[in-house]
């Protein structure tokens, strides 16, 4: 499946990139995601359980993942 | 999506904002500005960097808005929030709401900031007097499960 996966903040700063084009296999959830990516360099020092959306809805770690979907990172957030 | 929720890169005018709620009915209204401060943890601050996620931005401050307007009892509620490079001074964010009574657009108008600073994708970067950059840190959205 292939995953669009947008990153902010620190977490863009940690990768060097904001937008990332993940392929996974088919029935895999939000923290398999998380876990592709803090093999990643630059990304060892995300967090296990980062707060994130998809398809800019919050959703949890465990949210099975669907080919096309847009799966975001999102720092602990600080608007206003 | 109706325009009480709005990300916007250019200057914001709060009057402007407050010029959209009232109605003959209302005889309260509330504005809260929220502005670009010179200090921040003991650091003179130069000015900020917003930064949002921006098509979930607006979705959520809209729903925020809308949360906002069932507390209210009247729909006369607008957020805007300013994102890019922001001077001391600037204005980040104008909130305002019009009510018959006041405690209502007073809770309102809080409501709506202090959600922002919950769960609104955005993220601020500051800069410092002395040249220095940072990610200001930030609050944990709520669990979803």
């Amino acid at each position: 499946m292939r995953i669009r996966t947008l990153l902010f903040a620190t977490y863009r700063d940690m990768a060097g990139v904001g937008e990332l084009d993940l392929d996974l296999p088919d029935g895999a959830t939000a923290a398999d995601l998380v876990a592709r990516l803090k093999a990643r360099d630059g990304l060892e020092a995300l967090p296990a359980e980062p707060a994130l959306a998809v398809n800019q809805v919050y959703a949890p770690l465990s949210t099975g993942l669907s080919d096309g979907d847009e799966v975001a990172l999102l720092p602990p957030v600080a608007g206003g | 999506m109706s325009d009480r929720a709005r990300i916007t890169r250019d200057p914001i005018d709060p009057a402007a904002v407050l010029a959209r709620v009232g109605a003959d009915e209302d005889g309260a209204a509330v504005l809260f500005v929220g502005v670009v401060r010179n200090h921040n943890e003991g650091e003179d601050v130069d000015g900020l960097t917003y930064e949002a996620y921006d098509a979930m931005a607006t979705t959520v401050l809209d729903e925020i808005a809308g949360e906002a307007a069932e507390r209210l009892g009247t729909p006369r509620i607008v957020v805007v929030h300013r994102v890019g490079e922001l001077g001391v001074g600037e204005v980040s964010v104008a909130i305002a709401a019009s009510s018959p009574h006041r405690p209502e657009s007073f809770d309102a108008t809080r409501y709506v900031i202090e959600e922002i600073k919950k769960r609104l994708p955005v993220w601020k970067k500051e800069h410092t007097v002395e040249g220095r950059s940072e990610w200001v840190d930030g609050t944990t959205p709520p669990a979803v499960t």
